[in-house]
């Protein structure tokens, strides 16, 4: 193996421009380099989603439950079908478009709501463990280990079994996914703050627990947090899609991303663009928040990895 | 070390029993046990005789403790579909597993792990970021989206392999490899921040200033030392190989322990999702204590601790 | 006895485990042991030492920030503990702390005059924000930080500066008594200076008593009515300045004192120099702690722990200087 190229331990050079420290930039080039083109991608593609999820009432053309049989597995426009139905019909004459369009709302509404929960019980417990230490602090170490411990998917499945997939179940289950990652990290950091003295310091002022944690360690952590449940949103919308299309998640007739894809699956060879229309948007959207996310993790806490 | 060894055991009993524990705690909340476990067809003599055996007359502490000797004595109820042991059920199909995840395995680490090391040596050129950008594309693309996609380029456009179920090697093959790219993206990442890590302490721009050849600092300094974090990854990636195969085996018709899963949530079929539940977490805690303990041999600093608490 | 501040007896003990032999073994750090003093209001006592000597756990204690092993706190008449319920926050009001480290003990994420402003918004709810700003921007003014700085962030001060907004939070509702942790010890030398004339001049003002600690002789010396020499734990030597750094009398002042560098001055001042390395606070030689290092050590400084014994206003902790003088009233007066 040649690996033969030396590390990046030089500085970098002065840009030879006369002796002057600075160069100028274009106005164009500085704007990409604050605003990746990547990013702006993904940026553009999270705004459609969003108008998706809020307006999918008004923007699907039909009904996404309308059965039509006689317009059954119609390809999509590209692909030789009409534009009445752009990406074309399942094999139930359902317009693929509107479909999907309900589809990512409901599960970006879940994954969304999910992360919510997971950022409030996370920051909570992990508030309480580094406030308290001590016994309680252990017990909920020992918890955010067993959580971590089992592969969500797996505790996930077992939860379905035992007490049934109602919906408003199934997003306070995924709720639960990566609470103890938060935990862990809001913990941590409150620990540091308070070792750091500002924490100690407004304390000594006389400033109640619930103060000095709202007012000082919570907005001193927030940018650590947001960017850890930017990518925990992803996740989300990955395991959910996944459970939905075992069947085990969201239930017909709701209808969302991995549903989509389990109902498709059928159809691979006759008409695989049942399967990948959702298929596409659950990649497009991870995709994007994933860049999104490392961007902003870059931009605000390089070292946290 | 003794002592380092006994607390990780320690602790892995701990989780063990939170898991037995939660599992009760589970079984407990979603009604009667006896009609969960032996399923609503069983005469009443054997519901009599199980709610003597479970204890499920007497208080809560008597039943937890009873619990615990028949998850012991692998007394964990029969399959609602065939009547049959759930253990045994569930066991004959570990194998079946066992033959697609493991060479994922070794597809993962054979794939991953050089790729996140040569990513983090050349890092942000071009190569570092081609191979970062197919990682990315390795965890946003859903295992069961992965797994669609080949069977249609594989099996039905071109043929080559068959899409589902069991009879030949050829049917393993693209569940394993679907598993195998999945995995390799994850530890692709994460062996590169490891190794990233590593490579950005002093003591390597030392041992570079030393006069070393940069491929001799690597070999003899970088790995060994971005080794221990990602050894707790493979750790993980070992005890969560039924959770993976569960969507894949799905999507592949491939009866292992994942699809059973899948089948007995849909149907209710408790018993085998109890045995399941153990059975994973017992995999867990059991890779997790493997890789506490190559810690303990593997990284010198809990060695020297061991020598100084020996002095 | 009627000081401001009545500390009497404090001890301090940590249970440590100390990594020896095949399991180790049980010890007891002595951060602070048998520790006793007064304040008077408006006057200023200096305690100085080596690091780990117990400055800062005092300091700690007094407060109330944590819990003393044994003996008493006594503020204004009323013990003070380290529960920290709503009798402790109110008591905040008139005991403050500054701090080595300026900017670790600021938010920044929040501009100075609000934390300035902080004490108001906790102890005065009713007040309202154009009164906080206002009453803010005179702190700022006495502390002598200008105006236009209100708006800037921790970060974006010098450490003086920084050190400046924490001494004005700090005296924002008027306390009785300042306990100042080596707070010029991390600035440079020449803003060392101008902060010690800025606390000089806000003692005059305002009148508040302090409890000065640093590890710097000469800091101590100026800013104290009286000064205290701790070691492991101990008060060893109390006095006023002059007395104790001008006519050292136990041998680890002595000692102290004549490392403080001087100017080349007429008659060559010996240096002393200890001997021996520094116990550790977890373990304490039997009876007068500094008999290990102790020139004049006797068979009875093994043996018996010395006690503070004053005469004429200087009390010193040494059974050679003490042979024959009776305990007296320890107060800084």
């Amino acid at each position: 193996m040649t690996i033969d190229t030396t590390p990046n331990l030089e500085p970098a050079r002065p840009a030879e421009t006369g002796g002057s420290v600075f160069t100028s930039k274009s106005g164009l080039r500085a704007f990409f380099e604050a605003w990746p083109p990547l990013v702006l991608i993904a940026l553009l593609w999270i705004g459609l989603i969003a108008v998706v999820v809020i307006a999918a009432m008004w923007i699907a053309p039909y009904d996404f439950m309308a059965l039509d049989l006689r317009a059954r597995l119609i390809p999509p426009v590209f692909m030789g079908g009409t534009w009445a139905h752009p990406l074309g019909t399942d094999e139930l004459g359902r317009d693929v478009l509107s479909r999907l369009i309900v589809s990512i709302r409901i599960s970006m509404i879940i994954a969304f709501l999910s992360t919510v929960i997971a950022a409030i019980v996370g920051v909570t417990l992990g508030f309480v463990a580094a406030y308290f230490r001590g016994r309680i602090e252990q017990v909920i170490l020992m918890l955010i280990d067993a959580q971590a411990a089992m592969p969500f998917m797996i505790i996930a499945l077992a939860v379905l079994a035992f007490l049934g997939s109602s919906l408003m179940l199934f997003t306070i289950l995924m709720g639960f996914y990566g609470w103890e990652r938060i935990a862990r990290i809001s913990r941590g950091l409150a620990i540091s703050a308070n070792e750091r003295g500002y924490a100690t310091a407004v304390r000594d002022l006389g400033a109640t627990p619930f103060r000095i944690y709202s007012r000082h360690i919570l907005p001193n952590i927030a940018s650590t947090l947001i960017v850890s449940l930017t990518l925990n949103f992803p996740e989300v919308i990955l395991l959910e899609s996944g459970l939905s299309f075992l069947g085990l998640g969201v239930q017909p007739p709701m209808t969302s991303l991995g549903n989509m894809v389990g109902y498709g699956r059928d159809y691979i060879q006759s008409a695989p663009w049942i399967m990948l229309a959702p298929s596409a948007a659950i990649v497009v959207t991870t995709l994007s928040i994933s860049i999104l996310g490392d961007w902003m993790r870059d931009k605000f806490d390089p070292t946290l990895d | 070390m003794v002592q380092y060894l006994l607390m990780k055991i320690f602790r892995a009993l701990i989780t063990v029993t939170l898991i037995v524990s939660a599992a009760f705690v589970v079984l407990r909340l979603s009604g009667d046990p006896a009609i969960i476990i032996l399923g609503p067809e069983a005469p009443p003599e054997a519901f009599a005789a199980f709610r003597k055996n479970w204890g499920l007359d007497q208080p809560i502490w008597v039943q937890y403790f009873k619990y615990f000797g028949a998850v012991f004595h692998g007394d964990l109820g029969n399959s609602m579909r065939d009547g049959r042991s759930a253990l045994v059920v569930v066991g004959e199909r570990i194998p079946l597993t066992l033959a697609i995840t493991l060479p994922a395995l070794f597809i993962k680490l054979c794939i991953g792990l050089p790729a996140g090391v040569t990513a983090a040596l050349y890092r942000n050129t071009w190569v570092d970021r081609l191979i970062m950008m197919v990682s990315v594309a390795g965890f946003t693309v859903p295992s069961f989206v992965l797994g669609l996609v080949l069977a249609m380029i594989f099996a039905v456009w071109l043929g080559w392999l068959p899409s589902g179920g069991s009879d030949t090697w050829a049917h393993a093959v693209l569940p394993t490899v679907t598993m195998g790219l999945v995995g390799a993206a994850v530890i692709a990442r994460f062996t590169r921040s490891a190794m990233l890590e590593v490579l950005g302490q002093p003591y390597i721009r030392t041992a570079s200033a030393k006069g070393l050849l940069w491929r001799d600092v690597v070999r003899n300094h970088a790995l060994p030392n971005a080794a221990i974090p990602t050894l707790t990854i493979v750790g993980f990636l070992v005890g969560s190989l039924v959770a993976g195969a569960v969507v894949v085996e799905s999507v592949f018709s491939w009866p292992g322990v994942g699809r059973l899963l899948v089948n007995a949530v849909a149907n209710r079929d408790l018993a085998v999702v109890q045995v399941i539940l153990l059975l994973v977490g017992l995999t867990m805690v059991g890779a997790n204590l493997a890789v506490d303990i190559l810690y303990g041999i593997v990284d010198p600093r809990l060695r020297i601790k061991r020598l100084q608490a020996g002095s | 006895m009627s000081g401001l501040l009545q500390v009497n007896d404090l001890k301090r003990h940590y249970e440590v485990h100390v990594p020896e032999g095949l399991f180790g073994r049980k010890a007891s750090l002595k951060a602070v042991d048998g520790v006793s003093f007064s304040i008077e209001k408006g006057r200023t006592l200096g305690l100085v030492g080596e690091s780990g000597c117990g400055k800062s756990t005092t300091a700690k204690l007094v407060l109330g920030l944590i819990p003393a092993t044994s003996g008493t706190v006594e503020f204004a008449g009323t013990r003070v503990t380290a529960r920290h319920d709503a009798h402790w926050r109110a008591l905040r009001r008139r005991m403050q702390m500054i701090y080595q480290d300026p900017l670790g003990a600021l938010d920044r994420r929040l501009p100075v005059i609000t934390q300035i402003g902080e004490p108001f918004e906790i102890h005065n709810p009713e007040m309202s924000a154009a009164e906080r700003t206002e009453r803010s921007a005179l702190l700022m003014d006495s502390v002598g930080l200008r105006p236009d700085m209100a708006m800037r962030y921790p970060h974006e001060l010098s450490g003086g500066q920084r050190q400046r907004v924490v001494i004005a939070r700090a005296l924002a509702l008027e306390p009785d008594l300042l306990v100042c942790d080596e707070p010029v010890s991390a600035l440079d030398v020449s803003i060392q200076a101008q902060v010690l004339n800025l606390l000089d001049d806000l003692r005059e003002r305002t009148g508040f008593a302090a409890l000065f600690i640093s590890h710097d002789l000469k800091v101590v010396r100026q800013m104290s009515d009286r000064v205290a020499v701790m070691y492991l734990g101990r008060i060893v030597e109390a006095g006023l300045p002059e007395d104790v750094f001008r006519r050292p009398q136990h041998p680890y002042t002595k000692a102290l004192v004549s490392a403080i560098p001087t100017p080349a001055r007429r008659g060559k001042r010996e240096r002393i120099v200890l001997e021996g390395d520094p116990p550790s606070p977890v373990d304490v030689p039997s009876g007068c702690s500094f008999h290990t290092r102790c020139p004049i050590a006797q068979a009875s400084c093994r043996n018996e722990v010395p006690k503070l014994v004053e005469s004429g206003g200087h009390a010193v902790a040494c059974h050679l200087v003490n042979a024959g003088a009776a305990p007296a009233v320890q107060a800084a007066e």
